[in-house]
């Protein structure tokens, strides 16, 4: 028998070459599927990230099996054992299952394997979309650098030309431009010049009229425009290239003038003037203008218009200074030749007055002497006529160097405290003379608050009262002549003529009102206006032979003027006399300048000694009035006095105390003299002797003899005024004696 | 009124008086001696003259009157007046009063009486002005102001 082995038969008898053919494949299969597992494995190795190792090693067991299966199935082909029988099922059983869990496992991994390859796509396109926008950015930045420092460029200059052609050049090289243009607009206004360019040396005056539709469209936007390369402003090298000629972008520049620039706004751009700006890109580039690019072209424009309007400022200043500086120059010389024209009319003044002068001294001195001689009528006559032309022209040189002076503000004030009392007194006693002649009375009230110092110029305060008062006594034929003065306050000023003239009190300061008021021949109201004109003489006035130039009021005017006054004449007209008044201000002396100007009582010019404090005097006088009026003249001088109306109670009360006593000896009932001799014989001490003033109807020698006979020491004659008694005592205490004529 | 134009009434008024001749010059020796010491001395020596003179004309007409003139004693009244209206300064009184008394010295009855008339005519008239002036005087020192002090040369 055959014994029963344990080896399986194959199901049908073996075809040889189809066994053949299947144990090669199933060889090559097995080999193929040994390999693969080793190349993943090597390949997965190589690689840092695989995620999915557990499949690939299922994956791997799987493809193990299935080569192990088809290795196996080699010896199947012949008889077998039963050993490889189940060795090849087992396999086969294995296979099966780790190529269903396989298959299971890779239902899950398949769609997430889809999935990272999508994922992988997305990122690669989002990596090229931010390439890309990278890829701008770093072009604006650029761009604003190039801006920048175009800018920059533009702006550290402030000469035009440089800016534009700074311009030029910094875009032409930004952006890389063939040609680059400035047309500015003429005078005119009416045509386009081209002015600047990049790449021509010299721009010939090429126009094109402004009105041009397509520079109409550039001008009404503030873009830059892309304009046609066949326009006639973009036309500007001759067609070199066969090609295109390449894109060409136009933009406006405003033109700012200064009075565009509005204190607190923005300057508006209501100017029409533009400029045109034209640039090109390289032809046969194709090129385009970016947006960028536009905005970096419109950004320029901007820049190029501030900083032109800032070279525009920048000009108009300098020229402004330059005219400055001419004109101070100029100034500068006029004033130098004024002053040396001052200086030598000055000098002229100077020597003019003092070779005029002497001459004139001369004339007036001898011609006085020439008065005092022997002569006939008519040389006294001549003499006489001499004299007064020249004093006439004495008086007319003074007048005209002393207006002079004053014209040109060279003649300051002499300041200083002074007695304003006596100052009055001095015009009136110069003014006694003539006043008299022509029997004129004068008065002159002084208001009791008058102060009696006052600061000032005193010479030409004086001056300008004794003025007055002339031209008042000149022109009054009669009548009379008021001098008052007064301390002005406001209130007084409201009812005279001065109505523009205002008071400023001041602590210091007080204003002096003189009033002049004559009853001459006045004025007639036309002729008031040019009275204070110089050289200026009323009809009226010249025909009267009166003597004056005609500069005495001009030079009060001017006097008064830088005494901060006013002066001004009232007349009701011809016949009817004339009111001068004049305000002056003046200074209050301070208290202690009082104190070291000697003492000066109401009552002003004081000789010798003035203080009679205490001193004790005795009045004998029998008529009540005069006995009182001597002893209140006395007792205002200061001195202690007993009055007595007789004889007796004079011999009574006379005491050795009493240093003067009074004596009236014209009294028909009192011997006077008996009494002298009785009161000398009272007192036996020389020292104790008072001395004794006899008060007389008169002075004549007889009453001297008889005065002096009896040992009276002085004799007044009655009545008395305050200033001689004062005088009398003066005298008569320091020498003891007193018979002066009186 | 107002005080400024009281006052320059008053110098007017003054000044009138003296170009007058009504009063010269030793009246403003009196108000010179006027002071915050003495403030009424004027009108105190003018109220004295007043009274003597009004006992003086009277004593001088009662002798004129009697039946045996004595001239002696009228001369020596006129004398008197003569003085206090010097010291005063009536000067037209004091004019009379010399007048006067050249003719006593002559013992002019007759002339004498109407000399008499003549002094008293001047001395009502001075009185009159005095009063009237003392008067505005006293308006103005009643109105605040001051009386100015008057200067006069002739």
């Amino acid at each position: 028998m055959m014994e029963s082995c344990n080896c399986i038969e194959p199901q049908w008898p073996a075809d040889e070459l189809l066994m053949k053919y299947q144990y090669i494949s199933d060889f090559f299969i097995a080999l193929a599927y040994f390999s693969i597992p080793l190349e993943l494995i090597y390949f997965v190795k190589k690689s840092a990230v695989f995620p999915y190792r557990w499949v690939l090693v299922q994956f791997g067991a799987f493809i193990v099996l299935c080569g192990a299966t088809h290795l196996i199935n080699l010896w199947t082909f012949t008889t077998h054992s039963r050993t490889v029988a189940i060795v090849m099922t087992a396999a086969k059983v294995l296979t099966a299952v780790v190529s269903c869990a396989t298959a299971l496992m890779l239902v899950h991994i398949i769609p997430d394997l889809l999935s990272v390859k999508t994922r992988e796509v997305f990122l690669k396109n989002k990596a090229a979309e931010l390439d890309r926008e990278m890829g701008l950015i770093r072009t604006q930045e650029e761009t604003g650098r190039h801006v920048r420092m175009l800018t920059h460029e533009i702006r550290s200059t402030l000469d035009r030309h440089t800016i534009l052609k700074t311009t030029l050049v910094e875009l032409g090289r930004t952006l890389a431009l063939e040609e680059c243009a400035l047309w500015m607009p003429t005078r005119t206004g009416l045509e386009l010049q081209l002015s600047y360019t990049l790449r021509q040396q010299n721009p010939v005056g090429h126009s094109v009229p402004i009105h041009l539709p397509v520079i109409n469209q550039v001008f009404s936007s503030n873009r830059a425009v892309k304009i046609s390369p066949n326009c006639p402003v973009a036309r500007l090298r001759p067609l070199a290239g066969k090609h295109m000629p390449g894109e060409v972008v136009a933009v406006r520049v405003p033109l700012l003038h200064l009075s565009n620039f509005q204190i607190n706004d923005w300057p508006e751009l209501s100017t029409k003037r533009y400029a045109l700006m034209v640039l090109m890109l390289p032809s046969d580039s194709a090129r385009q203008w970016h947006v960028h690019e536009l905005e970096l072209v419109e950004v320029v424009a901007d820049q190029v218009a501030v900083a032109l309007s800032h070279a525009a400022i920048l000009e108009e200043s300098m020229r402004a200074r330059d005219l400055l500086m001419e004109q101070n120059v100029a100034l500068d010389l006029a004033r130098r030749e004024a002053e040396t024209a001052i200086r030598a009319r000055n000098d002229f003044l100077a020597v003019m007055n003092h070779e005029m002068r002497t001459p004139m001294h001369a004339i007036i001195a001898l011609s006085s002497l020439l008065q005092e001689t022997e002569l006939t009528p008519e040389q006294r006559l001549m003499v006489e006529t001499i004299l007064k032309s020249s004093n006439l022209l004495a008086t007319l040189i003074n007048d005209v160097l002393d207006l002079s002076r004053l014209e040109d503000g060279s003649l300051q004030l002499d300041i200083g405290t002074f007695n304003l009392h006596s100052v009055f007194k001095e015009v009136l006693n110069l003014i006694k003379p003539v006043a008299s002649v022509k029997k004129l009375l004068v008065t002159l009230t002084l208001a009791q608050d008058l102060p009696v110092y006052a600061v000032g110029d005193e010479k030409r305060l004086m001056q300008t009262i004794l003025n007055v008062v002339g031209n008042a006594v000149k022109f009054s034929k009669e009548g009379s002549i008021s001098i008052t003065a007064f301390v002005a306050k406001s209130e007084s000023l409201r009812d005279s003529r001065a109505q523009d003239f205002f008071l400023v009190p001041s602590d210091n300061h007080f204003y002096l009102r003189v009033q002049v008021k004559d009853t001459g021949s006045g004025i007639s109201p036309q002729d008031i206006p040019k009275l204070f004109t110089k050289f200026s003489q009323t009809q009226s006035q010249a025909t009267t032979n009166s003597g004056g130039s005609g500069l005495g009021l001009a030079i009060c005017k001017r006097f008064v003027n830088l005494m901060e006054g006013h002066i001004w004449l009232e007349s009701e007209g011809l016949g009817k006399g004339c009111i001068a008044t004049f305000i002056v201000k003046l200074g209050i002396p301070e208290q202690s300048n009082e104190s070291k100007l000697p003492f000066v009582p109401k009552v002003p010019a004081n000789h010798g000694q003035t203080n009679f404090l205490g001193l004790k005097v005795l009045v004998m006088d029998d008529n009540g009035v005069s006995r009182t009026v001597t002893k209140g003249l006395l007792m205002h001088l200061g001195c202690d006095v007993t009055s007595v109306s007789s004889s007796e109670e004079c011999l009574r009360a006379v005491s050795h105390e009493h240093q003067v006593v009074f004596v009236d000896v014209c009294a028909p009932g009192i011997d006077g003299y008996e009494l002298a001799v009785g009161i000398r014989e009272k007192f036996s001490k020389r020292h104790e002797k008072p001395l004794i003033v006899a008060l007389a109807g008169n002075t004549d020698k007889v009453t001297k003899e008889n005065c002096m006979r009896v040992g009276i020491n002085g004799v007044i004659l009655k009545p008395v005024s305050v200033d001689k008694m004062r005088s009398i005592l003066s005298e008569l205490l320091e020498h003891r004696v007193l018979y002066e004529a009186i | 009124m107002e005080v400024g134009q009281m006052q320059s009434r008053l110098a007017d008024y003054t000044k009138s008086l003296f170009m007058e001749g009504i009063l010269d010059a030793q009246f403003l020796q009196l108000q010179q001696l006027q002071d915050e010491s003495n403030p009424d001395f004027v009108v105190e020596v003018v109220s004295l003259f007043f009274d003597d003179s009004e006992k003086l004309l009277n004593d001088i007409a009662r002798a004129l009157d009697q039946q045996c003139v004595d001239f002696k004693k009228i001369d020596a009244h006129v004398h008197q007046l003569k003085g206090s209206s010097s010291s005063v300064g009536a000067q037209r009184v004091k004019n009379a009063c010399v007048a006067f008394r050249n003719f006593c010295e002559e013992q002019n009855a007759e002339e004498s009486r109407r000399c008499l008339q003549q002094v008293k005519q001047e001395y009502y008239l001075v009185k009159n002005k005095l009063e009237t002036l003392f008067t505005l005087e006293q308006q103005i020192v009643a109105a605040g102001g001051s009386v100015p002090m008057i200067e006069l040369s002739f």
